[in-house]
């Protein structure tokens, strides 16, 4: 297999070569979250932030129970639920978002950002939150920033919601040229856990990238400039929408894998130091410890994974970039990888270090794809948590994908915290002896 | 527009998929972008299921509103039923799909589905919740299937003494236990055996573990029994309409509840009261031995729990058979009494105004913290929401409806009704009391070493006190177990309400301040006590508008909350 030396492209509307993959595309009943549960971990992560669905009573127990069943303290997010009056006519249901906001504002006076997020119903009624937003921005200057996106099962799947709320931040982020600030800096997109975050950052100042931004920001004021100059780092496999606005916007984007094991984490950061012509050997000097490192830390895990088949189930859009860590890593056989959506130009450097012939699906149709499930007799399944109980209960050990988007898994330390995520299952099975 | 932080019930659909996923042999074809197929782990997480609810989403995107969603509603459902060959097919949508006005029920009635009994769910997502869902699923699923047996108008009522006639023992249907409802599975091991032991025989239990076809069979019974009124209470009613089937209207949560259940039931099947059912002068039945909830009330080690202030809220049925239980079995005092269930609010005010309060009816959990902090109990029993509020609160709390978390499906038999049932609440409530050490103890040993600071009683911090500065340690020291051994869901929980007791209890201005003698003789109070006494004391102080407390004040507070 070989490592492709990363390269820059500066934008997006080149598809790469055809590949060697079996693709299936499916289109039927999908098993999967819709956008608005990215608010569970946008809210964790920008304690300042507010998220606001405007949508149904459905809505509302999606996020309650995809935050597992209820977080429990005063949360950071809630529902305007629609109700009959609300539909009859709209110039009152923005009266009542108006009121309500209000409200929301007086007993929560620590918010800075107010998210209000679209949901099916707002959307098919076409109840206008951008126009609302605008209304209650003006209504609420100085006191807080009101955004809109739109998180709706029928335009966003689970995780692509980061990407709608990251979309709506863009315009606010200052323009690192009119701003006179065009330097060189190092924009980290997609949420990571801040410790890891933390880390990542740290490695990259010891290579020598002075300038070193996250998008989301920790506040969700303090915004990065972008502009030329900004080197785009992304974080996470679901962000297509805000990568591309960013190049619209002036940066460049920096191709790499995605920092998932020690090869991925390691070549992501050889692509940054890459993009700001950091010398080899000071790249090497900070990496290689890392590097060996990790791969020891992986090394008992391997042992339990090698030889296991997996079958991904499309869930979180990380499934490429994890199949290409457990295979190439971690010694399991590939026995089908789903994503909800395939977008090659991100996937580029992860699908490329799939074995050849690995076969690919696309979208979803669930009942299909647990009968080629059922057939194939996995030994671990990636899938969401609707499928994990049933799929034991077959006698099949499986991993949930939601921990993944929850748990520090990024960089070169987390490697062997993300292998044993997958061989925990595998050892707990080798350990009962119960029925 | 309404705003909700919190929810205690979902949507009507998912209380279709409680019936759905509740039977054997009925699928439901659901109209609902993908989105709504989180309902899934409803069951197969916090019910820890190990299959699938049987329902079959259309999952329909934004591309194909353009104008092929009918289309995609027709082959879903001809799929389905292809797939899943049920015995009987529920069609309905979820909010969004009624919006769109596609109307799966009148496409699956245009369908020619090998005969497989359709019923077409109206439910309106915009005015009505998740128990209303159920019940209506129930009933329209019930009167489908028994319309062809309906008796003509007029015809006189079946005569409930038959099964004498018939030579055989009388048999009752158990109806409404359900997935997601509270123990439901257990309420029915034991009312199964209650009534065997009285000679009765259960016909059907619907919709818990019943196909169609036992569905049927139901009037083939002398007698209902409505388990959980929140769900079969309407096809009880039509069932007593349109087939003269009279019902027992008693929910036998409590001793005293179950006692009255038993004599309803001999009532209406025209058998003799067994010596052991019928009363003495104070209402008291021997069958009531049969717990041990009466003893274990009356035990010199049930003292202390005289007069305890409890505060309940929940579905109609559990918070009314709470309050009841709590005043009468377990000699407490309620101090607050309240339901999201609107539909039997009428119910909840009666039972609340038997304790001189105004009952709570509302859907917003923050009103109800707000009354629970206002009415200073002693014991929450609530749901998982009061569990939090009270926990953030600093307040001891049992669990006693839904809505309900992994851990309110225990792995052992823990009805609430019956006997046995009584048993199970005696523990349930009176546990969370002790905080590792029943208080009269405390009084007699307070000067011992075990008692001094850092000394942590086996339950571990659950009670520890807010208001100290042990409220707001950092996570890792406050929950016993270590954030990492934690799934992150819980783990997100517990640093949540982590924050959250610090926020809740951040040193507000104004607040009166602690002299050195005062600090010192709180100090004495042992540590499991003193946040409560902390607590008390600041609010006489406040209320009073004293700035200092010393010594004197602790104790005119302690001579004040003892009246
Ligand atoms: S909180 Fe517990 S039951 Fe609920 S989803 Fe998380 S792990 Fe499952
Ligand atoms: S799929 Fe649509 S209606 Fe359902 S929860 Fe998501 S946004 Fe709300």
């Amino acid at each position: 297999m070989s490592v492709s030396a990363p390269s820059i492209p500066t934008s997006l509307s080149t598809p790469p070569a055809p590949e060697g993959h079996e693709i299936v595309r499916e289109r039927g009943q999908r098993e999967v979250f819709c956008g608005l549960t990215s608010i569970v971990w946008l809210h964790r992560r920008m304690p300042d932030a507010f998220f606001l669905v405007v949508g149904s009573r459905t809505c509302a127990h999606l996020i309650q129970s995809a935050a597992g069943v209820m977080i429990f303290a005063e949360p950071r997010f809630g529902t305007a639920i629609l109700g009959e009056r609300d539909l009859a006519g709209l110039a009152d249901a923005n009266e009542e978002l108006d009121r309500l906001v209000a409200r929301l504002l007086e007993r929560r006076p620590e918010i800075r950002t107010l998210f209000l997020v679209g949901s099916c119903p707002s959307e098919v009624i076409k109840l206008d939150l951008a126009k609302a937003a605008e209304r209650l921005n003006h209504a609420h200057s100085g006191r807080v920033m009101v955004l809109s996106y739109s998180g709706s099962g029928i335009e966003t799947t689970f995780t692509q919601g980061e990407d709608a709320a990251l979309q709506a931040m863009l315009p606010l982020l200052p323009d690192a040229a009119a701003s006179g600030d065009s330097a060189d800096q190092l924009l980290i997109v997609g949420t990571l856990a801040d410790a890891v975050e933390e880390r990542l950052t740290g490695l990259f100042r010891r290579m020598g990238i002075e300038r070193v931004r996250s998008l989301p920001p920790r506040r969700s004021t303090e915004l990065p400039a972008v502009g030329p100059g900004t080197r785009v780092l992304l974080a996470q496999p679901f962000l297509s929408g805000t990568a591309r606005a960013l190049l619209d916007r002036g940066a460049e984007l920096v191709s790499a894998p995605f920092p998932l094991g020690v090869e991925g984490s390691a070549a992501w950061m050889e692509a940054a130091a890459a993009a700001f012509a950091i010398p080899e050997s000071r790249v090497r000097e900070v990496l290689d410890p890392l590097v060996k490192r990790g791969r020891e830390a992986l090394a008992p895990h391997r042992e339990v994974l090698a030889g296991k088949r997996l079958f991904l189930m499309p869930d979180s859009q990380l499934e490429i970039p994890l199949a290409r860590f457990l295979h190439r890593e971690c010694g399991m056989e590939l026995v089908e990888v789903g994503t909800p959506y395939l977008d090659r130009r991100l996937m580029e450097a992860d699908l490329s270090r799939l074995p050849p012939a690995t076969r690919l699906s696309e979208g979803q149709d669930v009942d299909r794809q647990l009968e080629r499930l059922r057939a194939a007799r996995p030994d671990l399944v990636l899938c969401g948590l609707g499928l994990a109980n049933p799929l034991e209960a077959e006698g099949i050990a499986t991993k949930w994908s939601i921990e993944l988007v929850f748990s520090p898994i990024h960089g070169c330390d987390q490697a062997a915290d993300l292998a044993e995520l997958f061989a925990r299952p595998l050892r707990r099975r080798e350990r009962l002896q119960v029925a | 527009m309404e705003l909700t932080l919190w929810t205690y019930e979902g949507p009507p659909h998912v209380g279709a998929m409680r019936i759905a996923a509740s039977m054997e042999g009925v699928h439901y074809v659901l109209h609902a972008p993908q989105g709504d197929t989180y309902a899934d782990l409803l069951f197969t997480m916090i019910e820890r299921r190990g299959c699938r609810p049987p329902v079959t989403y259309t999952t329909f995107q934004a591309r194909d509103l353009g104008g092929d969603t009918a289309d995609l509603v027709t082959r879903t459902i001809a799929d389905a039923v292809q797939r899943f060959a049920p015995e009987a097919l529920l069609v309905g949508e979820s909010c969004t799909a009624e919006l769109i006005q596609d109307q799966p029920g009148a496409l699956a009635a245009g369908m020619d589905l090998g005969g497989v009994p359709v019923v077409s769910l109206e439910l309106p997502a915009y005015s009505k919740k998740e128990n209303w869902g159920a019940a209506e699923t129930f009933y329209q699923l019930v009167r489908a299937l028994l319309r062809p047996q309906m008796p003509p108008p007029g015809q006189p009522r079946p005569d409930p003494g038959r099964w004498r006639r018939e030579g055989r023992r009388p048999r009752v249907n158990l109806l409404g236990p359900s997935l997601l409802g509270f123990r439901c599975r257990d309420d029915v091991r034991e009312i199964t055996r209650l009534l065997a032991s009285h000679g009765i025989d259960v016909s059907v239990t619907a919709p818990l573990g019943a196909r169609p076809a036992d569905l049927e069979r139901l009037p083939d019974a002398d007698v209902n029994v409505c388990l959980t009124p929140e769900v079969a209470g309407t096809a009880c009613s039509w069932l007593e309409r349109s087939f003269g089937m009279p019902w027992v209207r008693t929910v036998p949560i409590g001793i005293r509840a179950t006692a009255d259940f038993l004599r309803e039931i001999h009532g209406l099947l025209e058998l003799e009261l067994p010596p052991e059912l019928v009363p003495d002068a104070g209402g008291a039945c021997e069958a009531e031995r049969r717990s041990q909830l009466p003893w274990y009330s009356r035990s010199v080690d049930s003292t202390y729990l005289t007069g305890k202030r409890v505060f309940i809220f929940g579905d109609a049925s559990h918070a009314i058979a709470a309050a009841r239980i709590a005043r009468h079995e377990l000699g407490f005092e309620v101090v607050g009494l309240g339901s999201y269930s609107r539909e039997r609010a009428r119910e909840v005010r009666a039972a609340a105004r038997e304790f001189g309060l105004n009952a709570l009816i509302t859907d917003d959990y923050l009103a109800v913290e707000a009354a629970m902090a206002e009415a200073a109990p002693e014991l929450v029993l609530g749901t998982q929401m009061e569990r939090h509020s009270a926990k953030r609160l600093g307040l001891p709390c049992a669990v006693i409806s839904a809505p309900l978390h992994v851990q309110d499906v225990p792995a052992h038999h823990s009805p609430q009704m019956g006997w046995e049932g009584a048993n199970v609440i005696f523990d349930a409530w009176v546990h969370p009391l002790m905080m590792g050490l029943e208080e009269h103890l405390i009084g007699m040993f307070r000067h011992d070493f075990e008692f001094v600071d850092g000394h942590r009683s086996h339950l571990g911090e659950g009670t520890a006190s807010p208001g100290t500065p042990a409220a707001a340690t950092p996570p890792a020291q406050t929950f016993s177990t270590p954030l990492q051994d934690l799934s992150p869901a819980d783990a997100a929980e517990a640093l949540a309400t982590t924050v959250a007791v610090a926020e809740a209890f951040a040193p507000a201005g104004g607040a009166p301040e602690w002299t050195a003698d005062g600090e010192a003789e709180l100090n004495r109070i042992p540590f499991f006590v003193r946040g409560k006494v902390r607590r008390n004391t600041e609010s006489f102080a406040r209320d009073r508008g004293l700035v200092a407390i010393d010594a004197e004040t602790l104790y005119d507070a302690k001579a004040h909350f003892s009246r």
